[in-house]
Order: C-alpha cells, then structure tokens, then sequence
C-alpha cells in the first residue's frame, strides 16, 4: 500500500477574525490531476499557499508523501518547498535576472548544482516548451505568456513531485491563455502530479482528472470532471457553474 | 481633393500643423531668451547700484585675494576629499548592516534589533555639529591608552555615525518597496531567507535607491567642512585662517567654489540616473 502523496485533513485558516478555510479535507495520489474550482475568495489560493508552507494553517494537518507535516510547527519547510513547485497568477519572475538565471538560481544555491549542470537542464526545458531563444531574455522584454510558461520552467528545474498552480492564467490575455494551458497540459500527460486552481473551466473539465469544488471553507463536492459538471449532486455547485457558463 | 496617404514607415505629419508647431517653438524660444535678459539686467542692476556694492566687491570678489589664497584652500580641500572617500564606504557597509539587522524576524535577533533602532534614532536624531565637537572633545577626554586622540578621526567617525543612520533608513526603504511576491516566490523555490535577501530581494532593493544614496552622498560632500570645528585645516578652515590674516572674505568664495566643482558634477550624475531610472519605469511597466 503507497501512501497518497499529499493528504490534507481538516485544515482551517482564518486571516485574522476572517475565516478562510473551515475544514478541508483533499487527498492526491501521485499522477493525479486535480482542479479546484469555485468563486473568488472561497480558498482556493489559501490552501495552495497552505499547502507550499507560504501561510501556516490554524487547524489540521497537511501530509506530504505520508511522512512530511508540512503543517507541523517546526517543519523545515525549505525541504518541502523543494519537493512541492508552486506557480503563481502574477508570475513573480525577478526581474533583476534574465530567464536563465531566473531558472538555475534555485537549483544552483538549493540544490548545491554546478552552474554549467543547472543551465543543460534549463536550456533542454525551455526547449521543452518553445522558449530556447529565450534564455537571455529578460523578463519584461516577454509577454505575459511566455513570463508564466518561464515561472513554469523555473519550478520545474528544481524537479518537483508535485506543481501546485495558482490560476495561473487569470492574469494573462485571452490570445496567450493557450500557449500556458498546452504547457500543463503536456505536463498533466508527462504524469506529474497537479493540483491547480482554474477558473477555465473547459480546461479543467479536459485535463482534470478529479475536480473539487471549494464553497465556503470546505470542499463541498468532489468527482470526476463529468459528475461535477454534468450531474452535480449540490445546488451551489449547480449556482456557481450556472454563473461561469460559456468560459 | 483628394487625401494625402502616407508611405508605410515614414510617420505622416499634416504640414500646416507642422508650420504652426514650428512657429510656435520659435515664438517660445524668444520669450524664454527674453525673460532671461530682463532677469539678468534687473539683477545687476540691483546689485551695483547698491550703495555697499563697491565694498562687497572689494571684500568678496577681490582677484588679488583669490589668487594669493586658492593653492592653500585648494590642497585644504584635498583633506575633504579624503574624509569623504573613507567616511563614504564605511557608511555604505554600516547602514546596510543596521537596514538587514532591522529587517529580520528571528527571535535570536531581538537584542541587535533593539540596537539598530536605538542606533538610528539617537544618530538621526542629534545635530551633525553637535555629534562632531562631542566625539571630538569628549573621546580624548577619556584619557584611555591605546584610543587616538586625533580629531581628524574622530570627526570622520562623527560623519559616519550620523550618515550611517540615515543611509540605513534609505536602505530599509528600498527593501520594503520589493513585492512581497518577490519573497514568496523565491521561498516557494527553497530559497532559504538570507539566500532570499541575498539574491532576490537586495539586488533589486538597491538599484531602486542608488539615486536617493547620490543625494546623501552629496550632502556628506558638504558636511566635511563640519570636521573643521575641532580643529583640522580642511578647505573652510583654511579660508578662515586666510581671510583672517588679509581682513578679506574672498577666500571662502574660493571654498564654495571648489565644494561645487565636486558636488555639481555628482549632482548631474545622479538626475540623469534618476531620469534614466523613471525610463525604466515607463518602459517596463505593463506586467
């Protein structure tokens, strides 16, 4: 019996008397998909940053490949944070470094790897996902897509088990929404494993093997792509998919 | 009529509202010439047909005195120099370290938190001058072995304490203005937070305030000659020491001047770095 690679079991998070979170429970097993959906402020973004150890919770636990609490007081959570990549909304390159540098930071001063091996794994993944003339660019010299589909690689070079997006296309225009998703896409078929919180519908519906959605705190329904949006069970979920009809 | 349709790449601009610009620029050229002038001879005019005016000139502006008196303040002011250029690195180091000191969060930092803030207060808060003729007078006071008496050092210790405070501040500024997403995403790599600061959050802290540094920079440019309060002949002491020998100020016209043929060339540095800085800004500002 393998453990899942991620449990997350009764978690709470309130930002100051605002509760945010009000008892999540979410299990991932390695190469699963996992969309979270839901309206703006109902916690999708929180339990990711929970998740990542960007914000610590109130309440609960949260299980990383059955022996890591990410959750605990004491967690080194630089160990976590190498094994869990995390991509965000607003991309957050630096934008003091070009796109190679952005890349092979981390794997050059957290995992103690030489320059020259740091570069060959960046260059062969920004091969990977059409950016090879990229390298020395920098960041506010690429479009918003290219910014993400670079923040992807940077998470990606430090070979994660698992890639937590934080809808990261909701800060991109239309035409470039694509060129991002076909990169979780390939990703999603590469077998990573993925937890992602999407307002693109369709997408998740496409990608996704498993779809949460997240109401009030809690993760009110769960089920493949199909039950959720086909035959949802709750009449808040009915409600939410009828106000984001036709994305 | 038909309309006029531009070639692709040259930019189309209608020739009659490019005749008016063009008188317009003219017409703005000879006001501005204009207006110049009247100020110019309103000003002389004011100033020598005031009664003293053949006394101020006698005093201030006399060729003979000037001559006689800029080789001493010129190799005086060698001496601010120096104070300058040892006073600005140990600033630079000091303020830098009281700025981190000041950002972290660790418990085991507490008591050195205390001090920076304490530091800073107390040195920001104290009148140059004032810190100038206490270190100056007070640390010989001590009569300890094996602590210079010299006051050249201390008034430069002086400079540095003060300027350190405020250039930690400057420093702190320039840390706090970096997004916090800049922290988040370089932790969520595994970065720990001194790699964070290091390579992330400091790089860019520092660029942003270069230009306010210059601005310090000058202003200590300045301050130098408070050195000359206990004691060394540096340029405004010797100009003293000059106009007091001849009865005649000009000598402290040639300080001034040899204070702004230092500080108007870093002037100019630092507005074309800020001017190029809020470029960058414009040009790099859709995210």
């Amino acid at each position: 019996m393998t453990h899942p690679l991620l449990v997350v079991e009764q978690v709470h998070k309130a930002y100051a008397t605002n509760p945010v979170l009000r008892g999540i429970d979410l299990t991932l097993d390695k190469h699963e998909v996992v969309a979270l959906i839901g309206a703006s402020g109902s916690g999708k973004s929180t339990l990711l940053r929970c998740v990542n150890g960007l914000e610590s919770i109130d309440a609960g636990r949260i299980v990383l490949g059955g022996t890591v609490e990410v959750s605990a007081l004491d967690a080194d959570l630089d160990v976590v944070r190498r094994r869990v990549g995390i991509v965000f909304q607003s991309f957050n390159l630096f934008p003091h470094m070009n796109v190679l540098d952005n890349i092979t930071l981390a794997p050059r001063k957290v995992l103690g790897q030489q320059r020259a091996a740091a570069e060959i794994t960046a260059r062969d993944l920004l091969d990977r996902f059409g950016l090879a003339d990229k390298a020395f660019g920098y960041p506010d010299r690429l479009s918003g897509g290219q910014q993400q589909r670079v923040a992807i690689v940077r998470a990606l070079a430090m070979d994660p088990e698992l890639m937590l997006f934080d809808e990261i296309t909701s800060a991109l225009d239309p035409q470039l929404v694509g060129e991002v998703l076909d990169v979780v896409r390939e990703l999603s078929e590469s077998g990573m494993t993925i937890l992602m919180a999407t307002h693109e519908m369709a997408f998740a519906r496409d990608v996704a093997h498993r779809v949460c959605f997240l109401d009030g705190g809690v993760v009110l329904e769960q089920g493949t792509a199909e039950q959720v949006f086909d035959h949802p069970r709750q009449d808040r979920t009915r409600d939410f998919l009828a106000r984001t009809r036709g994305r | 009529m038909t309309p006029v349709t531009p070639d692709v790449g040259s930019p189309y601009v209608d020739p009659v509202r490019r005749d008016l610009m063009h008188r317009k620029a003219r017409r703005d050229v000879l006001v501005a010439s204009a207006s110049l002038v009247a100020f110019v001879v309103v000003a002389v005019v004011f100033v020598s047909t005031a009664p003293g005016w053949p006394t101020v000139q006698e005093l201030f502006f006399s060729g003979e005195s000037f001559s006689a008196s800029i080789g001493e303040v010129l190799s005086a002011f060698w001496l601010n120099v120096r104070i300058f250029l040892i006073a600005e690195p140990a600033i630079l180091v000091l303020a830098l370290a009281i700025a981190l000191v000041r950002g972290t969060s660790a418990p085991v930092m507490f008591p050195l938190r205390v001090i920076a803030a304490i530091y800073t207060d107390i040195f920001r808060g104290i009148p140059t001058i004032l810190l100038v003729l206490l270190l100056g007078f007070g640390v010989p006071a001590l009569n300890s072995d094996g602590i210079t008496n010299e006051p050249l050092v201390w008034g430069t210790v002086a400079l540095v304490l003060s300027y350190s405070a405020y250039v930690a501040e400057v420093f702190r500024a320039g840390i706090e203005s970096v997004h916090p997403s800049q922290r988040s995403a370089a932790r969520s790599l595994g970065l720990s937070a001194s790699q964070t600061s290091r390579y992330v959050v400091l790089p860019q802290a520092i660029r942003r305030v270069v230009p306010p540094l210059l601005n310090d920079f000058i202003s200590l440019q300045k301050d130098t000659a408070l050195v000359s309060v206990i004691g060394p002949i540096e340029a405004l002491r010797q100009a003293q020491i000059d106009s007091s020998f001849t009865f005649n100020f000009t000598p402290y016209v040639c300080a001034a001047l040899l204070f702004i043929a230092l500080t108007v060339p870093m002037t100019r540095f630092a507005d074309w770095l800020n001017a190029r800085a809020a470029k960058q800004r414009n040009a790099g500002g859709s995210a």
